[in-house]
């Protein structure tokens, strides 16, 4: 997991609210973008990480990369699949 | 004519005496959790018409309906088969197989528990035994249906296996373990056998499927949560066939039906010989 900066094209931050309100607004601000756009979330470590990775796999979408923030927060890139 | 009632008799067709002198509350039958919209309806006319308007839900995925009369349980139980519902048993027996919706509808679900439950059911369902014995099965390690609380628990979990050459490291699987079986290094996914406790949590939040799994079976034995409280423990390793499965199933209830004094639950069996005779007879019906 390197810090290398990766691209985006939308930024959200759930670390500011709890399950199940971390995936509803992740998903809020996915549905906001096209397909093959890629969405970084910054989240909480914990069950938000555990479980919003996979939450998106869910839905269609497609994860590039989670980055530890070394500060107890990650962030994932995710692009936005076609039937998503 | 009260006198002439056998209520132990009564007690192994579900139905179980109150304290109001007269009347029973009857026990169901509800295999893994699930009724059809018309069982319900059914099972809501009889409690308005023969009971009181109400039922029980029991901690074990059941329904009673209490305030029965004695003398109108046959009426009753013609009521409810007419509805495709059966009474369900007490007493010394397999009782209630439990089951969580696991795979088929619950996206952690790593077994189909309602086929397996009504297969449990048909195999076992009945059965007279020195005690009670209970069957639960759960899809997954969330544990939603307590396997270990059971005589025999089921639980759903994969054999895991790595590709390497489709990761792309992305971390989500290291963040998605619970048990902290994996680490990266050298840009690769790291897997520490001792620590994984086959929940799959990899496989079902890799991007990528560089984790595959093959769905099995961790079966514990001895298991009670009543007046007396114990975890039911593994005996052999995930079970990846139905077949293996049953033999080992069955090498459980044979076992307690030998050994177990009447009224006596599988835990105090296996505290009162020691678990080694179990382990010998589950062990050999586990290799075939």
């Amino acid at each position: 997991m390197s810090q290398t900066e990766l691209e985006f094209d939308e930024f959200v931050d759930i670390t500011d609210v709890v399950c199940p309100i971390t995936f509803v607004k992740a998903k809020v601000a996915i549905d906001e973008l096209d397909a093959g756009q890629v969405l970084a979330i910054r989240m909480n470590d914990g069950e938000p990480v555990q479980n919003v990775p996979r939450s998106f796999k869910d839905e269609g979408h497609k994860i590039i990369k989670l980055t530890d923030g070394e500060d107890g927060t990650y962030t994932l890139y995710v692009k936005k699949g076609e039937e998503a | 004519m009260a006198d002439e009632i056998n209520y132990a008799e009564l007690k192994k067709g579900g139905y179980m005496k109150q304290k109001q002198k007269g009347y029973g509350s009857l026990r169901l039958k509800v295999v893994g959790g699930n009724l059809t919209a018309e069982n319900i309806k059914t099972v809501s006319e009889v409690a308005e018409k023969y009971g009181q308007g109400y039922v029980h839900m029991t901690s074990r995925q059941g329904i009673e309906i209490p305030f029965i009369k004695v003398e109108q349980l046959a009426e009753v139980k013609e009521a409810l088969i007419k509805g495709g519902v059966e009474a369900g048993v007490c007493g010394p027996r397999v009782r209630t197989v439990t089951a969580c919706q696991g795979s088929e509808i619950c996206p952690s679900g790593c077994i189909d528990t309602y086929t397996l439950a009504k297969e449990l059911d048909e195999r076992y369902f009945g059965r007279e035994l020195p005690h009670k014995f209970k069957f639960g099965v759960t899809g997954c390690q969330n544990n939603c249906l307590k396997a270990e609380e059971n005589d025999v628990g089921i639980k759903g979990g994969m054999d895991i296996e790595y590709r390497e050459d489709l990761c792309f490291s992305c971390g989500v699987c290291i963040k998605a373990c619970r048990s902290g079986a994996l680490s990266l290094a050298d840009g690769k996914v790291v897997l520490d056998p001792a620590k994984c406790n086959n929940c799959a949590r990899c496989v079902k939040s890799c991007p990528a499927d560089a984790w595959t799994g093959t769905p099995g079976y961790i079966v514990s034995f001895g298991g009670t949560f009543g007046n007396f409280v114990y975890k039911g423990e593994e005996i052999v390793p995930l079970i990846k066939d139905k077949e293996t499965l049953f033999r080992v199933t069955d090498a459980a209830i044979e076992y307690f039906e030998e050994n177990a004094k009447p009224g006596e639950r599988f835990r105090k069996t296996l505290e009162r010989l020691g678990t080694e005779g179990l382990t010998e007879k589950v062990n050999a019906a586990y290799k075939g």
